[in-house]
């Protein structure tokens, strides 16, 4: 079994975000950035899935500028065997990334492609469903546990209502929750092994696709900020004005 | 052309967020359509058509339709989707799940988790985990839309008589088989419409300590919340996490217990009316949205909070 793994490159997700004064995004410039945490958590259960001799190869892709790469190498030092970087300017709406993921997955032929359930930046939580919709693969979305059988996977959903456990059969797509696993750390000699690793670059003008925005932001701006509160005394006061002053008790 | 809303349900009746997004799609457009996809649902359909704002109602029904298997919803959407404008759905784990798979088969870039709409075809939508607040204008001649939920008002659910018109259903998707679910039931509200929501996090350090949330939960007839650490650490099920990849609560009062803050927690509760923070880290940035604070070990707290509930004559419901 061959997967394929989809990560992208955001703001960490510790950085605290800051809007930029005239309005036409975020700041990020001089910030850090790191692979979206659940993608992570994707790249980590593929290289599991191939410890334990039930797949072949883990092919990590990206599409992003120049300094996507980053990720990618990332993803080879844990264990990924070799990346694809799929090399566009600015940021491309899911629907494009997911039409060029499609062309990615015509050429490779992967049996399973994973990715983290949704990006910390734009949070959209599109991009896994819009690829299984474009290839008419099943999707497993929110996965919690992965089970891989012969040409199945029985995977478990974080639903709003609880669990749900559904059977996919293979090709398919996971996007993957936080919960999935506890990705690991790279060791200083797998990150030095990860610089031969090899990275395929394609332009993605090359891929003759239309990846032009549907979308205009218009404004991005702060959000209305809380005024800040006061601190109470004891548990006394606490609910004498929940009681009498905020009224909700 | 009119808005399609797509309904939630459980076969048995409405979920109660399509309310919601009955409000959403009638301030997009007058004119709703909403389609119901089940089996043996004609109760919860029912229910549909009665909402005022529901000029029509559209029903699906198979077998392969019973547990909401997006692969199967999908392609009926996206054969209704010539006749409609804007196709819309709540942005929790159903309309997560199913609308980006309507979306790409109808070319659609899809505008998720909107908190207002600004017009026809502008929306208002929290990114990086609600640090910031875009507004998207879609070009696309259709629109795929999800909403968040707690930003509408649930629309009035009785009065009205929309025809119930039987659809055709489409073939079923024989690679996707559904094996089980695990609901949680609770004769609690449900976190994502309680007026009260009582959430405990890392600091409660077991699950046997998540009783005295429950308990204080049960006092006030709230919901139990959860932070992703508390999550993680096994103390409590997923369906209690409140943030950015877990539930987005707008309660009228949230109590965190033991919950320092971390932004991705915010994202899930900050628009909550009345919030009140019990830490024993006087720094922890939940205080920083806290309209009390109060900077306590949560041990002693809890039970003098009991007590000081215990003594009040009458605690709203």
């Amino acid at each position: 079994m061959k997967i394929l793994v989809a990560v992208k490159r955001v703001i960490d997700y510790n950085v605290q975000i800051r809007v930029k004064e005239d309005g036409t995004g975020v700041v990020t410039d001089n910030v850090k950035m790191s692979t979206n945490p659940p993608d992570d958590n994707a790249i980590e259960e593929a290289v599991k899935i191939k410890e334990a001799g039930k797949a072949t190869e883990v092919v990590a892709v990206t599409v992003g500028e120049e300094k996507a790469q980053e990720t990618i190498r990332k993803a080879l030092a844990v264990g990924a065997d070799r990346g694809i970087h799929v090399k566009v300017d600015g940021m491309l709406e899911p629907l494009a990334v997911s039409k060029i993921l499609q062309k990615v997955v015509d050429k490779e032929k992967p049996d399973l492609v994973f990715m983290g359930k949704q990006a910390i930046d734009d949070d959209c939580n599109q991009t896994g469903q819009m690829l299984s919709a474009l290839l008419n693969w099943p999707q497993a979305t929110f996965a919690s546990k992965i089970e891989v059988k012969d040409n199945t996977l029985e995977v478990t959903r974080e639903i709003d209502e609880g669990l749900e456990t559904i059977e996919i059969n293979v090709p398919a797509i996971v996007t993957c929750d936080l919960r999935l696993n506890e990705p690991r750390y790279a060791s200083l000699p797998n990150i030095m092994k990860a610089k031969k690793k090899p990275i395929e670059e394609i332009v993605a003008s090359d891929l003759s696709l239309d990846v032009s925005p549907r979308l205009e932001q218009l404004k991005v701006e702060e959000p209305p900020k809380r005024k800040a509160g006061i601190k109470v005394a004891n548990v006394a006061e606490l609910v004498q004005k929940l009681k009498n002053e905020a009224k909700v008790i | 052309m009119a808005v399609l809303l797509i309904a939630e349900h459980n076969n048995k009746e409405l979920r109660p967020f399509t309310l919601n997004a009955a409000t959403a799609a009638s301030q997009i457009d007058e004119n709703v359509h909403a389609v119901i996809i089940g089996h043996n649902s004609a109760e919860a359909a029912k229910q549909l058509s009665q909402i005022p704002v529901v000029k029509k109602v559209l029903s699906v029904e198979a077998a392969h339709y019973e547990n909401f298997t997006a692969e199967n919803f999908a392609p009926v959407i996206v054969k209704l989707a010539e006749n409609y404008s804007h196709i819309v759905c709540s942005a929790n784990t159903f309309g997560k799940n199913l609308m980006p798979r309507i979306a790409a088969n109808l070319d659609c870039s899809q505008v998720s988790d909107i908190i207002k709409v600004i017009s026809s075809d502008t929306f208002l939508r929290p990114i990086y985990a609600g640090n910031a607040f875009a507004t998207i204008k879609s070009n696309d001649s259709k629109k795929c839309i999800t909403i968040r939920p707690t930003s509408f008002d649930p629309c009035e659910s009785t009065g009205g008589s929309a025809e119930i018109e039987n659809i055709e259903s489409s073939e079923e998707f024989s690679n996707t088989k559904f094996i089980k679910r695990e609901e949680i039931k609770s004769d609690r509200p449900e976190l994502g419409t309680a007026r009260i929501v009582v959430s405990g996090g890392r600091g409660m350090q077991s699950g046997d300590n998540f009783k005295l949330i429950s308990d204080v939960a049960d006092k006030l007839g709230a919901a139990i919340g959860a932070s992703r650490a508390a999550v993680d650490a096994g103390y409590i099920s997923n369906d209690h996490q409140v943030g950015q990849t877990g539930k987005v609560v707008v309660p009228d009062l949230y109590i965190a217990i033991g919950i320092s803050g971390a932004i991705q927690h915010l994202a899930g509760m900050k628009e909550s009316k009345v919030i009140v923070a019990i830490n024993k880290d006087g720094e922890a940035p939940i205080f920083s949205v806290a309209d009390y604070g109060l900077e306590a070990d949560l041990f002693e707290a809890i039970p003098q909070f009991m007590e000081e509930l215990n003594k009040l004559n009458t605690i709203q419901k």
